[in-house]
């Protein structure tokens, strides 16, 4: 526990001010309008609904502004780059952006929630206050219309008792904006489930546009003035401790009291969500500027088991390791773009990716670059956009995990590794790595054994053997492999991968691994960097906080996980 | 988005649905709004949706995670057959259950939500979806018992002796056989 919160002490700090912020505003609204004496009249026939609708409401405001921010990349990567010189810990909350973004949006469903359900109350209580013939305060507050010369005297937005609380919702525009909103809310909230969006990525995508109507409307939401309150002057005729006992009297010259006057509240919606709708806007023309920029594609190779190759250069694109690119393709889909790792290294003069069929749009592409008559498709690339993969570098010993295609990043890295050294780079600080590679057969990655092979051969040649040190598990093996592995148990390469290092089977027991590591590197800040599922990160995660050690000058684990 | 089973969201927008249903029938009835009966029929109503749509169909490709302890309902279900493996029989059903919910503002969201789910769902059974219950895999016990009926004859299969020996005359190194200082007894009986 302790290992943890020196590893996310920023992340948390942030969650709590988050939360705090909530309540302070939740606290604070709910106060106003339960105890300010400017909505009297109005608590008089609504009661605390009144209060728990506002206060929900400046919630639900805060939590709108807030959710846009963690959706714009390009500001998070510029973020990240200026804070190069800050330590990894610190710029952490940056990899769980998409976390957050999820967190507000359960906290704008919540309150969503509760918003809804009091103004239910609310019209409710309109509806019957303006229906009550008994002649209290309540009936006589609704009775104030807005149709006589003093225009500003009505309270009830109700005005008639033949008006049904659904045509009072939908002839406002409070009503129907919210109805609307909360309609987008929800089906952005159910094609955005995990399931949906793992599996229908374009469904999720799509949809989760529906924001731009969400937008719209709560900017229009408090445009009616429907939340009335009395006016100052209004006060200083006729305050409510003086007049609301002798309401029978208020038309009545004699009386000091005068009918109260309401006015309602400008919007101000609007005024939370402006700055982050222009940081938006902001961001998609950056994004849709960087991707007219054109790609000229160097190279295209088609690997074994459906895996294409483009190699490409774009003016004044520069990458770092592991970084990602989003890819469009007009040719076969306008409107999508797509995510994939750069395999290339920020040594070479090009930058690639390899793209596996895993879906509608892979598939579509790999078809089209594999018409050899046909004009080549034209590609857009925006990006390139940074993960944790960039920091690895910093450690002096990296462990490195990757389960089936995620071992893509650490392509880039092992590449980058393999031109320093032939640079003879004085400036890497990482003197050791340790490199598991995952997966349940080899065969769509044959192009990575190669890149293995060739650095093999690159060690051998500069007596640097001890550098690298990288095991393969492959673990979907069965009584044939296994046979055939035991034959050739004395052969100097690998049966199945060619290399000089033998593939082991089944899975690694990350206990033994880490102790080894523990052990042979007692005083250093070692990084675990992985990139697949979701259940090895929990393993490798708890490993970490095990053997890192309370002292910080000893051993310390540090875990990162790539998020896609 | 060829590829999209419409179905699959259908299901989710549905559970909502009902949820909604139940959220905005328990406020009307709790509060005794004005014809606060079509409030306790939308409970009713959000709880049957809600049983309904509990157990996720499998998908068409790759494998489909369970929603938590859904095989119960996955059984209750798939005893009406043809009724529910239909998706227009079930884009009708949600239609004809959301029309009463829609007369009361509390509960006039869930018409909505599940009005949409009924046309995702007719979108779904017009290219042909079904609803296909996610069977649970039969355990392939293998029979601990069941092959040994002796004890093997033949030692197992080693490689041959010339590779068992190969370490340890890697270790004498070049220089021939250990010359060991003090005399070494091997203890093996």
């Amino acid at each position: 526990m302790g290992n943890w919160l020196v590893d996310h002490w920023l992340s948390v700090l942030i969650l709590v001010a988050w939360l705090g912020l909530n309540i302070f505003l939740f606290v604070y609204a709910f106060l106003i309008y339960e105890k300010a004496d400017k909505y009297f009249y109005t608590r008089e026939i609504l009661g605390t609904a009144l209060a728990f609708a506002r206060a929900s409401a400046l919630c639900l405001n805060c939590n709108s502004m807030l959710i846009l921010i963690p959706v714009c990349r390009n500001l998070l990567s510029f973020l990240r780059g200026t804070c190069s010189f800050c330590n990894h810990t610190l710029r952490k909350p940056l990899d769980h952006n998409l976390t957050f973004h999820k967190l507000v949006a359960y906290m704008i469903c919540v309150f969503t929630a509760i918003h809804i359900i009091a103004h239910l109350f609310n019209f409710e209580h309109y509806s019957r206050s303006q229906q009550a013939m008994d002649g209290s305060l309540a009936s006589v507050l609704s009775s104030l219309s807005r149709h006589e010369k003093e225009s500003n005297s009505w309270l009830n937005p109700i005005q008639s008792p033949n008006m049904t609380v659904i045509y009072a919702t939908f002839t406002s525009i409070a009503g129907l904006t919210g109805v609307i909103l909360t309609i987008a809310l929800i089906l952005m909230v159910t094609s955005a489930v995990e399931f949906i969006r793992r599996n229908y990525f374009e469904l999720f995508w799509y949809t989760h546009h529906l924001f731009i109507i969400y937008i719209i409307c709560l900017a229009l939401h408090g445009m009616g003035g429907i939340v009335r309150a009395q006016t100052e002057d209004s006060m200083g005729e006729s305050h409510p401790y003086n007049c609301s006992k002798s309401f029978h009297e208020w038309d009545k010259y004699v009386s000091s009291c005068r009918r109260p006057h309401f006015e309602g509240h400008p919007p101000e919606s609007w005024k939370w969500i402006l700055a982050p709708i222009a940081l938006y806007i902001f961001e998609r023309i950056l994004r849709f500027y960087r991707s007219q920029q054109r790609v000229v594609i160097t190279k295209v190779v088609m690997h074994p088991s459906n895996v294409l190759e483009l190699q490409m250069r774009k003016r004044g694109f520069s990458m770092e390791v592991g970084q990602y690119i989003f890819v469009n393709c007009p040719s076969v889909s306008l409107l999508e773009w797509h995510p994939f790792t750069l395999t290339s290294a920020p040594e070479e003069d090009f930058f690639s990716i390899h793209i596996r069929s895993a879906g509608d749009w892979t598939e579509n592409l790999i078809r089209a670059f594999e018409h050899q008559h046909s004009p080549m498709p034209r590609i857009q690339v925006d990006g390139p956009f940074g993960t944790v993969s960039e920091d690895v570098f910093q450690f002096e010993v990296a462990v490195l995990v990757g389960a089936g295609i995620g071992v893509t990043p650490f392509a880039s890295i092992l590449k980058s590794i393999w031109y320093k050294f032939q640079r003879a780079d004085h400036k890497l600080k990482t003197q050791k790595i340790y490199f598991y590679w995952i997966c349940r057969e080899t065969g769509a990655f044959a192009w990575f054994n190669n890149l293995l092979s060739s650095l093999e051969q690159e060690m051998e040649e500069l007596g640097k053997i001890g550098f690298l040190n990288y095991r393969l598990f492959l673990t979907g093996w069965d009584s044939n492999i296994a046979g055939h592995a035991a034959l050739n148990f004395d052969k100097a390469t690998d049966i199945l991968t060619g290399l000089k290092q033998k593939t082991s089977f089944g899975r690694p027991m990350w206990d033994n691994e880490f102790s080894t590591i523990a052990t042979a590197y007692p005083k250093s800040v070692v990084g675990v960097f992985l990139c697949g599922p979701q259940t090895l990160a929990k393993s490798l995660s708890k490993c970490c906080h095990r053997y890192s050690s309370l002292d910080p000058r000893k051993v310390q684990f540090y875990f990162n996980k790539e998020i896609f | 988005m060829g590829q999209i089973e419409w179905a699959m969201w259908a299901n989710e927008q549905a559970l909502a649905s009902g949820l909604i249903l139940i959220t905005g029938g328990i406020v009307a009835t709790a509060g005794r709004f004005t014809q606060w009966y079509f409030g306790t029929y939308s409970i009713a109503a959000g709880v049957f949706i809600c049983l309904l749509e509990y157990p996720r169909g499998k998908r068409k490709k790759g494998s489909t995670m369970e929603r938590c302890g859904q095989k119960y309902m996955t059984s209750v279900v798939k005893l009406f057959g043809p009724l529910t493996r239909n998706y227009y029989v079930r884009a009708v059903l949600h239609l004809l259950l959301s029309v009463p919910a829609g007369f009361l503002l509390a509960t006039i969201l869930g018409t909505a939500c599940l009005a949409i789910a009924s046309t995702i769902y007719l979108l779904a059974a017009i290219r042909g979806e079904q609803w296909i219950p996610i069977e649970p895999k039969p355990k392939e016990r293998p029979q601990v018992g069941g092959t040994i009926k002796q004890p093997p004859t033949n030692p197992p299969p080693r490689p041959p002796a010339e590779v068992r020996k190969k370490p340890s005359v890697e270790e004498e190194g070049a220089g021939g056989p250990q010359v060991n200082p003090i005399p070494v007894t091997d203890e093996v009986v």
